[in-house]
């Protein structure tokens, strides 16, 4: 029984046992005018129904589809002869491999020996019965839930708290899911790191001031025992980083102090969506525009003025990622300007004061503490950014502040390194987890303290 | 401050202060001046950023909806493609069309002579123009022995040439189209053979080495299958999950747990969210590499939270006195938010769930990690198929050497931003036509 079927019988037999559960309710009560005897409504036994007949079958369903592959693989590399019973870990798996491959395509080619041929053949013999028991398990274990829940049925039963009780469990679990994700984030960088770590040490990583991450293929190749030290990569994208900010923070927040206190309410309806348009913009489009026209036009201008400017610069990216990060800082500092409350402005407006001054001496620093938050929370940002910088900044670890040369960043180095096929156990692919887990911990670090510093702001005016 | 007020200041001269507010009132005022036109000028410099990206790309782009098409007089010799008469379609396909254009520009320039010069005068006409003619042949096998005029696909460089991106001017030896290949495409464009057509091949073909014939819709169904494994996931966990943060959540340090982590995971770097898709989903679970299902996991817990947040903030939206009047008659709590709240949070909502969409249509690195940047001409169709997205087919296309391709790239932008210029309208209206006021 395939799986689509197993699934549409479950799902069949689950629509019975509502009806049936619900008749059995009405049936309980002494038919549909004694409705009122029962303790919930009957649509609520019909889901008490459903929910037993449905909930086991499903868990059987998924505990069974964990379990069974491993199961199988045992038992068919089990009865492999006795001259396979010594082999490493790996090649048992390059093994269980070359079975499954002869049991699923019969017509692959080269022949295999008796021993493979024999073992792909007991593996879909077991396929199979797994296949058939996991139907006929699944299916009784319904019928026994809808078989206890119609025992349970009657007019005394609190169907409905039971029923909203699964429901609640149901919304915590989906709730957990965000959980899960920061758990499994957390955890496949932490596995990689340290296994990375193994053969680098943290200082090494940390500190070292030479990043080139080629390992050399055979043990006698010269000159490519690979360095792994990434000062070269925060240093590019701190540099990066902090020319985007220089663009961003002062467009960001004199536009936002325009629209909120200046403009009229026409223009503020027409220019703020605008300045949204370009968070909206998918960054691979800034990477485009980046490499394609502002580059080069750095480039020229710069040669024009006598500079040898790099056609990866780091101010290049730069600038695009400073236009991409504008509507951030602008309409997170717009709504905390916006939250000063009237009365200040009013009061510093009555004492003779200018609107600029207001602006500067009363309204910023009321509103500091957001503005603040918001700045963090688009340098979290501006480092996490990946799409500008791979298209747009070089991929050569120069340890250099200077924007005019091609540096390279963390999320850079992360996609050249894992791009492509990559064995998984050597450090230079490991290295991109490690480089993962500086990026998560820093942004981390990041939004935490602005989501600190924001909220203690909010509460002062609320 | 007005004129008659500041003259009132300094005649009636009391004070010295009076005089000192006077006398710097000019300088106050220009400082105010300044402070505007900083603001002005700012709001300005985003905008014209915005005005030139939008230039460039559409500049760039627009062109690639049409594509060079040249004009032969094939003769489709039945000696050639069908040798032993049986109309087979095996041999149909087989057959070596290219030999039929070859001979139609022989016959269109027979004083063309040498190997090196005939091989020039046939990259005139694109490696795909012979797929043309095969299915041409396959679909209408009627046509063999006749002889029939048909555009066929040019030369990228020879498309180029034509859209005016390549200099006729430059030197010879710094181009890609030779002078003789020019001569040759001016005589076709005497006798009118030489035509921009309506470029279908974008719309209809997966990716190709050839710029002519390289097209999105591979990629567009590579995003499609993977948003769609978004949505099915994203939105009843995240509704659910809002649910109950909202309405059910007991004030603990769990539920405050849960809510900080939502808020953190919303900042967290798009390509994290790729090294956990290939290391949970591809090296622990053993799902297949370049697969949209893969590819929708990973936006699917992307999108989560930004979903999570708009729908809370549309159960909050929804007035106490609702929920007050369904437990006032009876219902239950789980019945209040089933029946009540979370119908007229609906709208709210799902406008939150087609942003979080749009933004996981245009999401690029974490589809890099888990490697749907591999270059597959076939288009997708199931959702364990090998696929591309449409961010990462333009960041193939971006990578490409070809001047053509940076106009197909372009091109490719603007379908993007069509995309998301639909699902974004979508939302305006979903709100404006569902939103109370209450």
């Amino acid at each position: 029984m395939s799986l689509t079927t197993l699934i549409i019988i479950t799902t069949g037999l689950a629509a019975m046992a509502f009806l049936l559960g619900r008749h059995r309710a009405v049936a309980s009560a002494g038919g549909r005018r004694k409705i009122t005897k029962l303790h919930s409504l009957p649509n609520h036994y019909g889901q008490y129904a459903l929910i037993w007949s449905l909930v086991p079958a499903l868990l059987a369903l998924l505990a069974w589809s964990i379990f069974d592959q491993g199961i199988i693989d045992r038992a068919v590399l089990g009865g492999l002869p006795a001259a396979y019973a010594e082999i490493g870990d790996g090649e048992r798996s390059l093994l269980l491999n070359d079975i499954r491959n002869h049991a699923h395509n019969k017509m692959l080619g080269s022949s295999p020996d008796e021993a493979i041929a024999a073992a792909a053949e007991r593996y879909l013999d077991l396929e199979d019965r797994a296949r058939r028991v996991r139907g006929i398990l699944v299916l009784a274990i319904g019928l026994l839930g809808l078989m206890f829940a119609w025992r349970r049925i009657d007019a005394q039963l609190d169907a409905r708290n039971r029923v909203e009780k699964v429901i609640k469990s149901l919304l915590l679990l989906s709730s957990l899911v965000a959980i899960l994700t920061t758990v499994g984030i957390f955890l496949s960088v932490i596995f990689e790191s340290i296994r990375f770590f193994a053969s680098v040490s943290v200082t090494e990583f940390l500190f070292g001031l030479n990043w080139s991450p080629q390992t050399a293929i055979r043990a006698d190749q010269v000159g490519s025992s690979g360095a792994f030290g990434a000062v070269p990569l925060f240093v590019g994208t701190f540099l990066i980083s902090a020319i985007a900010m220089l663009i961003a923070v002062p467009v960001g927040l004199f536009s936002a102090i325009y629209l909120s206190e200046y403009a009229h309410h026409r223009v503020r309806a027409v220019a703020k969506p605008m300045l949204e348009i370009l968070a909206g913009i998918p960054t691979v489009v800034y990477g485009f525009f980046a490499a394609l026209t502002v580059a080069p036009f750095i480039r020229q201008s710069g040669s024009l003025l006598g500079l040898d400017v790099a056609s990866e610069s780091a101010l290049a990216a730069g600038l695009v990622m400073g236009i991409m990060i504008i509507p951030f800082v602008s309409s997170l500092s717009d709504d905390v300007i916006n939250a000063v409350p009237q009365s200040m402005r009013d009061g510093s407006l009555g004492l003779g004061a200018t609107r600029s001054e207001t602006i500067r001496l009363v309204v910023l620093p009321a509103a500091l503490h957001g503005i603040v938050g918001s700045i963090l929370l688009a340098v979290s940002r501006a480092v996490g950014e990946t799409m500008i910088v791979v298209m747009a900044a070089g991929l050569a670890a120069n340890l250099t502040v200077n924007p005019l040369e091609s540096v390279t960043t963390i999320t850079v180095q992360i996609v050249t390194l894992l791009v492509g096929d990559q064995e998984f156990d050597s450090p230079k692919t490991l290295a991109a987890f490690a480089l993962g887990l500086v990026l998560f911990v820093v942004t981390l670090l990041l939004n935490v303290i602005a989501l600190k510093v924001v909220r203690r702001y909010r509460e002062q005016y609320e | 401050m007005n004129k008659p007020a500041t003259q009132a200041l300094a005649t009636a001269g009391g004070s010295d202060t009076a005089k000192k507010v006077a006398a710097s009132l000019r300088r106050r005022h220009r400082a105010e001046r300044r402070f505007r036109a900083l603001g002005v000028l700012s709001m300005l410099v985003g905008l014209i950023f915005l005005g030139v990206l939008f230039y460039t790309i559409i500049g760039n782009g627009i062109s690639a909806f049409e594509q060079t098409y040249i004009k032969l007089d094939i003769d489709f010799d039945a000696g050639v493609i069908d040798p032993r008469g049986d109309r087979d379609p095996q041999t149909l396909a087989s057959a070596d069309y290219l030999a039929l254009i070859k001979s139609a520009l022989k016959d269109q320039f027979p004083e063309v002579r040498g190997r090196s010069d005939r091989r020039r005068l046939n990259s005139l006409v694109s490696t795909g123009a012979s797929f043309q003619l095969r299915e041409m042949v396959l679909e209408n096998p009627g046509l063999l022995g006749e002889q029939r005029a048909v555009w066929l696909l040019a030369d990228d460089e020879i498309d180029m040439l034509v859209k005016g991106h390549i200099d006729r001017n430059v030197d010879e030896a710094e181009r890609r189209v030779s002078d003789r290949q020019i001569a040759w495409l001016e005589e076709l464009d005497g006798q009118e053979r030489v035509a921009l057509r309506f470029n279908r091949g974008f719309f209809t073909n997966g990716d190709s080495r050839e710029p002519e014939m390289a097209g999105v819709l591979g990629a567009t169904l590579g995003s499609a299958f993977a948003l769609l494994v978004t949505l099915v996931l994203s939105f009843p966990i995240g509704v659910t999950a809002a649910v109950y943060l909202e309405e059910f959540a007991p004030r603990n340090r769990i539920t405050d747990l849960i809510e900080v982590n939502i808020n953190n995971l919303a900042a967290v770097p798009s390509i994290v969210f790729g090294l956990l898709g290939l290391a949970v989903f591809i090296n622990f679970f053993g799902l297949p590499r370049s697969a949209p299902l893969v590819g929708g996991l990973v936006l699917t817990l992307m999108t989560l939270p930004t979903i999570i947040i708009a729908s809370r903030a549309a159960i909050q939206s929804v007035p106490p006195s609702i929920r007050e009047a369904a437990l006032g008659i009876g219902a239950s709590h789980v019945q209040t938010v089933l029946h009540h709240v979370v119908p007229l949070a609906l709208p709210g909502m799902l406008t939150g769930t087609i942003i979080g969409m749009a933004r996981a249509l245009g999401e690029t690195a974490p589809l890099l990690m888990i490697g749907m940047v591999a270059f597959i001409v076939d288009v997708p169709e199931s959702f364990t198929d090998p696929a591309t997205a449409l961010p990462v087919q333009i960041f193939l296309w971006a990578d490409s050497p070809e001047r053509a391709f940076v106009e197909k790239t372009s091109a490719a932008i603007l379908v993007l931003l069509g995309f998301l210029l639909v699902m974004n309208l979508l939302a305006v209206i979903l709100r404006r036509r569902f939103e109370r006021r209450w």
